[in-house]
């Protein structure tokens, strides 16, 4: 059988949170895309497949994203995804790209994604339009997302004694890795204490608990292993991919503490075989902190109710036991609304070895954990370099 | 907020949902009850989520019910909700063995508990929607 493999990535660069030097949310893919094509050293008349989804464009072209950029990038692919389950949509693109890239389907996948919602000023806290289901919602006003991660928070520290000092841990080491990273948007040093001392948004989230809004683009290239080496590139290898989605309505989350990457973690780690304490580097979507914290569990990196005893003490930080979210993350490096397709680029280039003063020694093998909705999709890729 | 909000976001009443805001406006709280399987279900729609039996029956809900998480919105959730901050948006487990999202109504914003019982307080918004909101329950 034909082996996938990851070839080439890209982000865009960004300034103050805006995409930099500007230009549209299909200008910025494209030039994304040739960033990531020229990584994996492909051609654009290689790609036979694209791979994309958004919030841009609705009502009207983008709800058909794939078939938007298409004909914007002058592409005529064979196979095409836009499927869309919230922020973690990328990770299960790169499992589809690899399908597909298996069985024949396509020879070059090309995964991309922007957002200008800082550019544009559209980002709010208001909820999703009071039809079919949001009508047992959005009435009551609940700030979107971030209520019902709050919704969530309240609950853990009910039930398990987590403490907003435990959450603040997460933003502080997570800052600390973007004071490393030139194109981290926040890098100045943070404390626990300015974290507390941020306004409070939907208790007991902060402000500084909350990830940033921000613009921003990415793209990945997947193709043949026996492809990636003849163009140069250093193939990334995909060892295990798994998804689950339990709830869209806060109301209808099974258990509050426990998201559904518990399902897609033990599905990505038992397709490559390995355990948790294989993983070199965890990449994880940090929409707020508290993602963190209940996907820490849910993967089974510590037991349920011990995530704030697990990131206490700066364990996550640069140079610490537990590696994470290297990048500055969601909230310190960009947040554009979607944030999964970085998380793939961070992982990808730590296991390169490209990553300088924030690398992480001896980077072998990679979790990658997207979030979507409101804890309601989840999505994890195990990467390997060989 | 001791009142709720008048510009709002309103439900879009459909076919699933008629009889539960029609239900509503006479100021019962209804959900569906699934007969095969013995359970309350909530919100309304055609097949049971845990078995996929036809739902046809509704049932009269108490009204009591137990704060299962809660959150004090700080910020709005758009303007519509501007003038209402700080407000307390609740999931209620209904004593029926259903969640339900809502707020809570209270002047202390600051004393909402997990675990506290809660009671429905009907709140006419228009002549088509009464919106199921939460208040402390009296003998609280
Ligand atoms: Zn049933």
């Amino acid at each position: 059988m034909r082996t996938a493999v990851i070839a080439g990535v890209a982000d865009h660069p960004l300034r103050d949170g805006k995409l930099e030097p500007g230009g549209s949310v299909l200008a910025a893919q494209a030039r994304v895309a040739a960033a990531a094509l020229a990584d994996a050293g492909a051609s654009w008349s290689d790609v036979d497949g694209l791979l994309s989804t958004g919030m841009w464009g609705i009502p009207g072209v983008g709800q058909l994203p794939t078939v938007t950029l298409s004909e914007y990038l002058g592409l005529q692919p064979r196979f095409t995804d836009s499927s869309n389950i919230g922020g973690s949509s990328f990770e299960s693109h790169l499992a589809s790209a690899v399908r597909a890239i298996e069985r024949g389907a396509c020879d070059v996948a090309l995964i991309t994604y922007s957002s200008t919602q800082r550019s544009d000023r559209s980002r709010t806290l208001g909820g999703r339009a009071p039809v079919l289901t949001m009508q047992y919602e959005t009435p009551y006003g609940m700030p979107t997302p971030v209520g019902g991660y709050a919704l969530a928070a309240m609950r853990h520290m009910h039930e398990y004694g987590t403490t907003s000092e435990q959450l603040a841990e997460i933003a502080v080491a997570t800052r600390a890795w973007a004071a490393l990273n030139p194109a981290a948007t926040r890098r100045e040093p943070l404390t626990v204490d300015d974290v507390l001392a941020s306004p409070m948004i939907s208790d007991p989230l902060h402000q500084l608990d909350s990830c940033l809004v921000t613009d921003g683009a990415g793209a990945v290239v997947v193709t043949t292993e026996e492809h990636a080496r003849a163009c140069g590139a250093t193939p990334v290898h995909v060892r295990g991919y798994g998804e689950a989605q339990s709830h869209w309505t806060i109301a209808a989350m099974p258990d509050l503490t426990v998201p559904p990457s518990a399902a897609s973690g033990r599905r990505a780690l038992e397709m490559a075989g390995i355990g948790v304490d294989d993983i070199d580097v965890v990449e994880l979507y940090d929409s707020f902190t508290i993602t963190v914290l209940l996907t820490l569990e849910a993967l089974g990196f510590c037991r349920p109710g011990e995530g704030g005893e697990f990131v206490s003490g700066q364990r996550t930080a640069p140079g610490r036991e537990f590696p994470m979210n290297t990048n500055g993350g969601g909230l310190s490096y960009a947040h554009p609304g979607m944030y999964g397709i970085f998380l793939l680029v961070e992982a990808v280039r730590q296991l390169r070895g490209e990553c300088g003063p924030r690398q992480v020694a001896g980077a072998r093998t990679a979790l990658v954990n997207g979030t979507g909705g409101t804890l309601s999709s989840a999505s994890t890729c195990v990467l390997s370099v060989a | 907020m001791s009142a709720p909000p008048a510009g709002r976001p309103l439900p879009v009443v459909d076919a699933d949902s008629a009889p539960f805001w029609a239900a509503l406006r006479d100021r019962r709280l209804m959900v569906q009850w699934c007969g095969t399987c013995d359970r309350h279900v909530f919100y309304p729609r055609a097949l049971c989520p845990h078995c996929h039996a036809e739902l046809a029956e509704w049932v009269e809900c108490s009204g009591s019910g137990t704060i299962h998480s809660y959150t004090v919105a700080r910020r709005p959730a758009g303007p519509a909700f501007a003038a209402d901050v700080p407000y307390v948006v609740v999931l209620v487990d209904l004593d029926e063995g259903v969640r339900m999202l809502s707020n809570l109504v209270t002047d202390d914003v600051d004393s909402v508990r997990i675990g506290a019982r809660v009671a429905v307080r009907f709140e006419d918004v228009t002549d088509e929607i009464t919106l199921p909101l939460f208040e402390p329950a009296p003998d609280a």
